[in-house]
């Protein structure tokens, strides 16, 4: 792999909470490279947005990225002075929503939300004309008539693809989507995640997929990074993930969905529940709901080489199957 | 705002009006004291010239007529002569009115350009010790009566200070054509500069006591409603966007986080009005206020009652008129 174009080392970002701080990410390294798609799945509270928040510094106080390294194009940008990493971001690391209903503003036109984003990052040329020609990338018919309605007069499956098409106004290098096609029909989702797969191979785009979903994970993303209560668990390429899972918890995710070629499989749930992040130690954070668990399983486990380009936080990865 | 709703507002106003009309005509004439006896009082007159005067002023016949003759009169636009003044009531309220208008304007004035950016700043460092003495400040602007905070400006900055008089509108020496009856139009108009300066000096102690506590009230509304459109998807998604940070907070979030503003403003602008009553008469403010107390005392009915049903006329306008903003400001509401 080339250099990547997103490199995080060592993450951890924090919440004071009355029980003392909690690590909503703690000890998050992975990388992304030009024109890749990264899976990252990962239950509710698993740190999957938390993480990619820290990247584009939008946690909100008192919340804080408190160490850790995030490298993009081989910059820090925990480093980098407030107005430069805000010139950053939308032009080179964009974010898109999950619900798009809450993340456009309901009183300004979609034309105005997506014009201010071309003008905050001087994008040349006219940029209604733009504005109109975006809109009609995400399939938005009579784009220039529509510039003047406002989100609640979209429907939902338009809406997203509107905000999709803000997202990517600037041409950024990477985006984090965020659940982008949970709310989407399928055939709007298929459209959108064809137009992302268009512009990763045309333009370089890097894609984040933050999802639950692993059916599009398997289908569009190459790599594939499990995260569980605030750490990665596993990562690897999507197939091999799924094949052979490195950790426990991938096992159990897998276990616990339905499958199309096994209707008949049982359905086995993760038994047991999330740790309280405020109350971790730190020795693997799966070991109470895990089958595998031994006493080793309580010292501090690193995220470790287990070959064909997979990393594991699990001291039994080979036994797992 | 829908249609319906429009069309409800405007049949509400009558049958506002009608209500007001009633209470204000009732309780007039049900308190104690007579009008006759207090215009009378210190001129021994006898009790056929009482009589006369009684008769005269349509004081001597039953209650359900003297209501009918009032809002037939008033339907008319005629609200009958004032007892004191001796003068058509509408002269009365129209010369009286614009200084009460003038006052409370500058005192909403006021009141939003120091509630807005102090109740950004406070939603946007929550927590920090700018809320916190907001939050205090707030709670004492609320609570503060309106003579009481008055007396003290005056004190502090009229009698001690001498910065400011202590009461009245303009000096004569500074007295301008009546034009609108905005001195600080009129005054402008008439190519007065200093007559203006002198009129703002006389206005700011009393739109100061009418306009700091709304102010607080106005803040707390402002730091709560920005607090949570702060905490929204659509301002991290701006912020997402690479926005510069004043776009984000003054348009995406301010722009919605005014609209319950406007409706707690309309609100404030009418107890305003009535808040002028004592703010009047505490800095000798010739304006409608001060008028209805002095007419309250004399039990000059047809002057009060003239004027508390334009009070009620304002004040639902009032609220009318925060409808047509809130649908103004919120594309989601649409006439």
């Amino acid at each position: 792999m080339s250099a990547p174009l997103l490199s995080v080392r060592g993450l951890r970002t924090v919440f004071p909470t009355r029980r003392g701080p909690l690590a909503a990410a703690d000890g998050v390294d992975f990388d992304i490279a030009a024109g890749e798609a990264l899976g990252v799945v990962g239950e509710s509270g698993s740190g999957k947005s938390v993480t990619f928040l820290s990247v584009l510094g939008l946690i909100r106080p008192p919340g804080r990225v408190e160490a850790g390294e995030i490298l993009f194009g081989g910059r820090d940008l925990r480093r980098m002075p407030a107005p430069e990493l805000r010139a950053l971001r939308g032009r080179m690391l964009a974010l898109a929503m999950q619900d798009a209903l809450s993340a456009l503003n309901p009183s300004l036109t979609i034309g105005t939300q997506i014009v201010e984003t071309l003008r905050a990052h001087g994008i040349p040329g006219d940029p209604r004309a733009e504005a109109v020609r975006l809109l009609g990338r995400v399939g938005i018919p009579d784009a220039a008539r529509r510039l003047g309605d406002y989100p609640h007069q979209f429907s939902g499956g338009m809406r997203q693809r509107a905000m999709i098409a803000i997202s990517l106004a600037a041409r950024p290098r990477l985006l984090v989507a965020d659940e982008p096609t949970t709310a989407l029909d399928v055939t709007i989702r298929a459209q959108v995640l064809y137009l992302l797969d268009e512009l990763r191979v045309e333009d370089g785009l890097a894609v984040a997929m933050i999802t639950h979903d692993l059916a599009v994970v398997a289908e569009r993303c190459e790599r594939v990074m499990v995260m569980y209560a605030g750490q990665v668990a596993e990562t690897g390429p999507t197939a091999e993930v799924i094949a052979r899972p490195r950790h426990p918890y991938t096992r159990g995710l897998m276990e616990s969905l339905p499958r199309l070629d096994q209707p008949d499989r049982p359905l086995h749930p993760i038994p047991g529940q999330v740790p309280d992040l405020a109350a971790v130690d730190a020795g693997c954070r799966f070991r109470n709901r895990c089958a595998l668990a031994v006493a080793a399983c309580a010292a501090p486990v690193p995220l470790r080489d287990v070959g064909a380009e997979r990393l594991s936080r699990c001291i039994r990865a080979e036994e797992v199957s | 705002m829908s249609a319906a709703r429009l069309v409800e507002r405007l049949i509400q106003l009558p049958l506002v009006l009608f209500g007001v009309s009633v209470v204000v005509f009732l309780m007039m004439t049900l308190t104690p004291g007579d009008p006759v006896e207090i215009m009378l009082a210190d001129q021994r007159a006898t009790e056929e010239q009482a009589q006369a005067l009684r008769r005269d002023l349509g004081l001597d016949r039953p209650l359900p007529e003297r209501y009918l003759i009032f809002v037939g009169n008033a339907l008319t636009g005629d609200f009958g002569v004032s007892f004191f003044h001796r003068r058509p009531v509408f002269d009365v309220i129209s010369e009286r009115l614009p200084a009460t208008i003038e006052l409370t304007l500058v005192a909403l004035l006021i009141a939003v350009a120091v509630a807005v950016p102090l109740g950004v700043a406070a939603a946007v460092k929550r927590d920090s010790w700018l809320d916190r003495a907001l939050t205090a400040a707030a709670l004492f602007g609320v609570s503060l009566p309106g003579f009481w905070f008055g007396i003290l400006l005056i004190l502090l900055f009229a009698v001690q200070l001498g910065w400011f008089p202590v009461g009245g509108r303009i000096p004569f020496d500074a007295e301008v054509p009546w034009v609108s009856g905005f001195l600080l139009v009129d005054t402008l108009l008439a190519g007065r500069p200093d007559a203006f300066l002198r009129a703002l000096s006389h206005l700011a102690l009393p739109a100061i006591t009418l306009g700091l506590p709304a102010a607080a009230l106005l803040a707390r509304v402002i730091r709560s409603s920005m607090s949570e459109v702060l905490a929204a998807d659509y301002v991290l998604f701006a912020e997402a966007k690479g926005l510069p940070r004043r776009r984000v907070l003054f348009l995406h979030a301010l722009k919605n986080a005014l609209i319950p503003a406007v409706t707690v403003l309309a609100i404030e602008a009418g107890s305003l009005l009535g808040g002028s009553m004592i703010v009047e008469t505490v800095f000798g403010w010739p304006g409608l206020g001060r008028v209805v107390v002095e007419g309250i005392f004399a039990r000059n009915y047809p002057l009060v009652q003239a004027a508390v049903l334009l009070y009620a006329v304002i004040y639902v306008t009032l609220n009318f008129g925060a409808d047509l903003l809130y649908a103004a400001l919120n594309p989601k509401v649409r006439l």
